[in-house]
């Protein structure tokens, strides 16, 4: 079992292929086809021409602030291939391949990046929080959700994502304390893309890894290589297979890397060097698994034609959300509350007086 | 003289009080290395060192309760929030020990330590980087709080803030960081906490605004100019303590007052204001006072957010309507 032979106080890395996309543990290699390694791969080269298309938007004006994902597929989509669809999705908001694999539309992401809280009303992804801002508060609503697994008698698991800035709130401490205390079967996440907006993880926390904290905790921790899907895929797997047979929490920092900024609000060449960047494109998620599955002989398609009709796809979601009923007064005030107050009605009745107003003015 | 904008002129104080005492330190998420994700502290780090300007690890908890240590055992932190929508993490330190140690120890530890952050709306920002909670630290009892809406008044209330020996919840309106840009002076000078400015005289009816409101108020009296109506516009500048004296001396003028802000209704400053004007100047009222805020729901995204701000149209709306009653 991975999580005995990778003791994070060694701080031992759990890994299956490098970045020429060669087996380097086969022992551990999982059992996947060869329809689902190229599947994976496609999920990724989506996931990733969605991410550029989105940034692209974004800087032509027809999206607001958007966090990219790029660099970071592997670990959201190797979630998404474990996750069953009652297993609950909490995500931060850097996980766009679990997103999509538990029925998230891109229509649905643009839709809440363009300013509409409709965009968070996930028609058909079930047991998905909305995307969490604030950093590492919802960690404690994973806990709470797994509580309530175990309470009801339920086989769920929860995939629960944070960032390693978020490592440092309380919330993060809290949240593992109260799963292992409760055995409460979640898979805590921890992206660890190496930065928090502008701080890089070694001034962020003096353990010599992330995945050692749950020691601290009592639950058992794993670090792996977030740029090989092969070692996330088999990490979550067993750690799925932990959590849901009533063991408790697992603990995974993913090590990989942002290659975009925090948000496009932010300039990462003020905080880091092209060195960095070019080294570690060198094991970008995607490069990878594209060399093993070129040098398996097993990928036959043309790609500039796949990424030009996944464009085709993502664009058609992106105007379907550009087209989506425009924001109404109503919009405002209608989900506040279950039973609405008087005082809300009356607020309402006085804006749209205002409203009457400025219209009669013009 | 130098032309800032509100972001230089916050800048420029931290400067001026970094430089002449050597027991200020500053630090927050992004402030040191990168100078914060608005550059307030911009070159700070460079100037003084990684010891005096530095980045914290991401918990603001973390930030408030170390800024709490600092203060009893002799600096003045200057700590910054990300945004408004990130202080609440923080909200045990504020409410059981920055507001309270001074009283706590009958004297003994005073927690002089600022802190700052960007507030408020109108910028089609992400959820929970919109918001305005001034009214929830205003509630604090041992708190004062600060709110500048222009790059000269910014200066010296901030530099005023990190003389206090009291703690001083500092709120920069983001939506105006960069919009205005002003004469201000380089050397040093304060702006006393707890004065409110009247910045524009008039006879019919009172307006007391904040931060980024004042702008838009502004706008808004140049209409009513038209239709013949005199506004006296207020800005506030502290919001506790709160300026009573300049609110009641001008109700007592104008008999009519209305209250500009980001916030929901409910509870709020304009609520404040509201029991000050019925306290202090009963008798002089001709109308009833009116809040010209938020509804009380949250902050829309992008898309709703108009519905949710003041704008020039709604204010003289509601100042002809106050004038007219």
């Amino acid at each position: 079992m991975i999580l005995d032979d990778f003791d994070p106080k060694e701080d031992k890395i759990f890994r299956i292929i490098d970045n020429e996309g060669l087996i380097v543990n086969s022992e551990l290699m999982p059992d996947i086809d060869d329809d689902t390694a190229v599947k994976a791969y496609k999920s990724m080269l989506f996931a990733r021409t969605a991410d550029d298309m989105a940034v692209s938007y974004q800087r032509q004006g027809r999206m607001y602030t958007y966090p990219p994902n790029s660099g970071q597929e592997a670990i959201s989509i190797a979630a998404g291939m474990i996750m069953r669809e009652n297993d609950w999705l909490v995500p931060a908001f850097r996980e766009m391949g679990a997103w999509l694999a538990k029925g998230v539309t891109l229509k649905e992401i643009f839709l809440y990046y363009m300013g509409n809280e409709e965009g968070n009303n996930f028609k058909i992804a079930n047991h998905t929080l909305p995307f969490c801002v604030p950093i590492g508060t919802q960690l404690l609503h994973a806990a709470g959700i797994g509580y309530s697994i175990n309470y009801l008698k339920k086989d769920d698991v929860v995939f629960a994502f944070v960032g390693d800035g978020g490592t440092s709130e309380g919330d993060f401490s809290e949240a593992l304390n109260f799963a292992a205390v409760w055995k409460a079967p979640v898979i805590f996440t921890v992206q660890n893309n190496q930065y928090a907006i502008s701080l890089p993880v070694r001034n962020q926390t003096k353990s010599i890894n992330i995945a050692i904290k749950s020691y601290a905790y009592g639950l058992p921790g794993i670090k792996v290589d977030g740029n090989d899907i092969f070692a996330m895929y088999e990490a979550y797997k067993q750690a799925h297979e932990f959590a849901k047979t009533g063991n408790g929490p697992v603990l995974i920092e993913a090590f990989t890397y942002r290659k975009g900024a925090h948000t496009t609000s932010d300039d990462p060449t003020k905080y880091r060097s092209k060195e960095e960047e070019m080294k570690w494109d060198k094991a970008d998620p995607l490069k990878r698994m594209k060399k093993f599955i070129t040098n398996k002989g097993i990928w036959n398609e043309n790609e500039e034609q796949l990424i030009e009709k996944y464009k085709n796809d993502i664009e058609q979601q992106f105007t379907d959300a550009e087209n989506f009923t425009p924001y109404q007064l109503d919009d405002v005030f209608d989900y506040m509350y279950v039973d609405m107050p008087d005082d809300l009605k009356i607020q309402k009745v006085e804006y749209e007086k205002f409203l009457k107003w400025k219209e009669a003015k013009k | 003289m130098s032309v800032m904008t509100l972001v230089q002129a916050i800048n420029n104080a931290l400067d001026i009080k970094l430089a002449e005492d050597k027991n200020v330190v500053i630090y927050g998420e992004d402030v040191g290395f990168e100078g914060g994700v608005f550059r307030v502290t911009d070159g700070l780090q460079s100037k003084y060192g990684v010891e005096r300007v530095f980045d914290s690890p991401l918990a603001e908890s973390g930030i408030v309760g170390t800024g709490v240590g600092m203060a009893v055992a002799g600096l003045r932190p200057v700590v910054e929030l990300q945004f408004d929508g990130f202080t609440y993490p923080a909200f045990n330190q504020f409410i059981s020990h920055v507001s309270r140690m001074h009283n706590r120890t009958r004297g003994k530890y005073k927690v002089p330590m600022v802190i700052r952050f960007p507030y408020g709306g109108g910028i089609n920002a992400l959820e929970h980087h919109s918001e305005s909670p001034e009214a929830l630290f205003a509630h604090i009892p041992g708190l004062k709080v600060v709110i500048p809406s222009t790059p000269y008044d910014a200066k010296g209330l901030m530099i005023s803030a990190i003389e206090s020996d009291d703690p001083v919840i500092f709120m920069e309106p983001k939506r105006i960081y960069r919009a205005i840009k002003q004469e201000v002076a380089d050397e040093k000078y304060t702006i006393p906490i707890g004065k409110a400015k009247v910045i524009a005289e008039g006879t019919d009816v009172t307006v007391v605004a904040f931060g980024a409101m004042i702008r838009e108020c502004q706008k808004a009296l140049v209409m009513a100019k038209e239709s013949g109506i005199s506004v006296e516009l207020i800005d506030l500048r502290t919001i506790y303590p709160i300026d009573k004296k300049t609110i009641t001396k001008s109700i007592e003028k104008t008999g009519r007052i209305i209250i500009v802000a980001e916030a929901p209704s409910a509870f709020s400053v304009g609520a404040e204001i509201i029991a000050i004007a019925n306290e202090e100047a009963f008798l002089h009222l001709e109308a009833p006072p009116k809040r010209v805020m938020g509804f009380d729901t949250i902050v829309p995204l992008a898309k709703g957010e108009h519905f949710f701000m003041q704008t020039p149209e709604k204010i003289f709306y509601e100042i002809e309507r106050t004038f007219k009653f």
